[in-house]
């Protein structure tokens, strides 16, 4: 499998040159082939193979508010996992994105409430508090050269530690105390935790941002200059800097891009259970990075597309609440989550290989 | 798109931010109702202080971090402390074989007494046994209602997790339940497995189990949900901890379902749930008087002999029901975060 497969020239590099070239093999080469290779189109199929499976083997997952909670659950997965699948592009990857959504969180909810101010003053500056994460991750990893790995390992287990501490510090408690009554609660809370009615079914609005944010994340990857320096810094880091792409900005800017995605799903999450618990968030940095690697994204980075991560997501999502649909044993959960998904990647794998073997 | 000026925007934008917060603040930006000004200033329990010698005894338990329940215990250890004249030294790992080494730490540094949880008995068993030898006496708490007394503990304060289980199942059958559904947070925990099953023993209807992924509230949510859509005739949702409980309210919500919720352990938050009428009733282990006992109950073996249960039976704390007729007693103490 090639290794350098990037998501914009998979489409229109020219097949490998070989002795035969010239015998017009270019324009044999079917439609079909040509759009396996891009790297979010296996994952679309693995995606499509395991809804139909539920559809066949739980019958709820007909339903259309079944439909819509199942999009709500990788909604939370996918905002998230489209910045951390950008961050893959460019060649890096953050573990402190799952304690980092807490931390948001936490922030908002105890500035507000500690000095009773309106709730929109926590929200701000919670994105700023998030942002700064991301910039000091970033510049770490820029400055230093240090491994993302380590850098964020550290920022992890500093967040996880923080987390606790200062919320028991603050509180008296390891919980965030109820801000639902406060004001500004009700319009953040439209903001990022409501839903609304489509032909008697309930959508969560969290369902509207994924989309909406995929799809600009997908215009700045493809259309932008932006776009070509995350595939480049992720590609080749010197070759990069010697063509003039400003590596350590894009970097940095990535790791901020995440700090944005954690704020907004702290945001979700506060407004949509009024309190935060500081020990939450653990394990999830790997939900983020499974669904972008599920998505066509690799770990050595240079290669992905943003759209990928969407049905990674929501694979994700699909097959961690059709088991329940489904109403199998339980002690079976994590077990068949791992290998509908190792499932999921294989074919898409298969179908990478595929279609770009010729 | 010149670089240089996109660099700098992007560099202003926490500042910008920052000056934003700022001048809401000054623009008088408080909130005129919750927050912390409306919070009551109410003082924890205090019972004057003890004036005998001070003694040092270590609680050592199998907390994982952050969570609210351990955090009531280790209050009530605290108020205990206070009175006694002891210095506490508090350290917790979920891990057993690092509980077994924060407890060796703890014979180390020659206390008077030690407080341990027994969730994983064979790991500690040990240690335990080096504590004897070296005449600190050893009480247990929450965990190990079965093993207490064959690793020789001189007593034990907690709730039998299958006895709690059992009081749950038999009060959904006078509520006239047919169908719950028993939800576990966390994957393979034994006491939280013995509770589920103490439920399924005394309850006459059906009780299925459902795993869900408690570091992440939204996919509880939509689990809880998926479940109530996919059987119809689930009646009680019944949580293992308090947080669950409250995810659990917009699950039957949004999944348009009638089933009522039944929860284990409390908090400030459950507890307005409960006389708003949202959640149906909790089963109450009492966590503050499980570590406020287990250390006043070293300072008495220490200052008197005194050992209760006499050696022989558990001191058990729950369960203990709060529900609509009896939360208004216990909601003030739940603010505190010490119910």
């Amino acid at each position: 499998m090639s290794m350098t497969q990037h998501a914009e020239p998979a489409v229109t590099t020219p097949p490998a040159s070989g002795p035969k070239q010239t015998d017009g093999r270019t324009a044999q080469r079917p439609l079909a082939i040509r759009l396996l290779a891009r790297p979010e189109v296996g994952v679309f199929l693995g995606a499509a193979a395991v809804y139909v499976f539920f559809l066949i083997s739980a019958p709820p997952v007909r339903e259309a508010s079944s439909m819509a909670n199942v999009l709500y659950g990788s909604s939370t997965i996918g905002i998230m996992a489209l910045p951390v699948a950008l961050l893959m592009i460019g060649g890096e990857f953050d573990l402190s994105a799952g304690v980092a959504v807490i931390t948001s969180a936490l922030t908002a909810s105890m500035l507000a409430y500690q000095l009773s101010m309106n709730v929109w003053v926590g929200v701000i500056a919670a994105l700023v508090v998030s942002l700064g994460i991301g910039f000091l991750n970033g510049w770490l990893v820029v400055k230093t050269g240090l491994p993302s790995f380590l850098v964020t390992l550290g920022s992890f287990l500093i967040l996880q530690g923080v987390n606790l501490a200062v919320t028991k510090l603050v509180t008296g408690n390891v919980a965030t105390d109820d801000i639902s009554s406060m004001d500004g609660f009700d319009q953040a809370k439209k903001v990022f935790a409501s839903s609304f009615d489509v032909g008697g079914v309930q959508v969560k609005i969290t369902i509207i941002w994924w989309l909406v944010f995929a799809a600009i994340a997908t215009w700045v990857l493809l259309r932008t200059k932006y776009g070509n320096w995350v595939f480049a810094v992720g590609g080749n880091k010197d070759s990069a800097r010697a063509v003039g792409v400003p590596v350590a900005f894009t970097k940095i800017s990535l790791f901020m891009l995440v700090g944005f995605g954690a704020w907004f799903i702290g945001m979700h999450q506060l407004f949509s259970f009024n309190t935060v618990q500081s020990g939450e968030g653990v394990g999830q940095e790997l939900i983020y990075i499974s669904a972008a690697v599920i998505g066509g994204c690799l770990l050595t980075g240079g290669a992905g597309s943003a759209i990928g991560p969407v049905f990674g997501a929501f694979m994700f999502g699909m097959v961690q609440q059709g088991i329940v649909y489904a109403g199998w044993n339980p002690d079976w959960f994590k077990a068949f989550l791992g290998v509908m998904l190792l499932g999921a990647v294989l074919i898409n794998l298969w179908v990478q290989r595929t279609a770009t073997r010729r | 798109m010149d670089r240089s000026s996109q660099t700098r925007s992007r560099r202003m934008a926490p500042f910008v931010a920052v000056a934003a917060a700022a001048a809401l603040t000054l623009a008088g930006c408080s909130s005129s109702s919750g927050g912390k000004k409306s919070e009551e200033s109410a003082d924890g329990a205090s019972a004057g202080k003890a004036t005998t010698p001070r003694m040092t005894v270590a609680l050592v338990t199998h907390q994982a971090p952050g969570d609210t329940f351990w955090d009531i215990v280790r209050k009530g250890a605290e108020a205990a402390a206070a009175k006694d004249n002891i210095k506490l030294i508090y350290s917790a790992d979920p891990n057993a074989g690092n509980q077994a080494n924060l407890v060796q730490n703890a014979i180390d540094q020659k206390v008077d007494g030690i407080a341990i949880t027994l969730a994983k008995p064979d790991a500690l068993k040990d240690v335990v046994s080096k504590a004897k030898a070296a005449n600190i006496p050893v009480v247990g708490l929450n965990s190990g209602l079965s093993d207490w007394k064959s690793l020789g503990l001189l007593e034990f304060f907690g709730q039998d997790e299958t006895v709690a289980g059992e009081a749950l199942g038999n009060r959904l059958n006078t509520l006239g339940s047919k169908k719950a559904v028993c939800v576990i947070q966390e994957q393979g925990n034994i006491g939280l497995t013995q509770r589920c099953d103490g439920v399924k023993k005394t309850f006459n209807g059906t009780v299925e189990t459902l795993n869900v992924n408690g570091t992440d509230m939204p996919s509880v949510k939509s689990t809880i949900t998926a479940k109530l859509t996919q059987d119809k005739a689930i009646d009680y949702v019944v949580t293992l901890g308090a947080p669950f409980a409250l995810t659990a309210v917009q699950s039957v919500s949004d999944a348009g379902s009638s089933a009522k919720i039944a929860t284990f352990d409390l908090n400030k938050d459950l507890t307005g749930a409960i006389s708003k009428g949202t959640i149906d009733f909790a089963v109450d282990q009492q966590p503050y008087l499980q570590g406020y006992l287990a250390v006043d109950s070293l300072w008495l073996y220490k200052n008197n002999g005194n050992y209760s249960g006499g050696g022989e039976q558990p001191v058990l704390t729950g369960p203990a029901f709060v529900d609509k007729t009896n939360v208004e007693s216990v909601a003030k103490f739940a603010a505190n975060g010490t119910r």
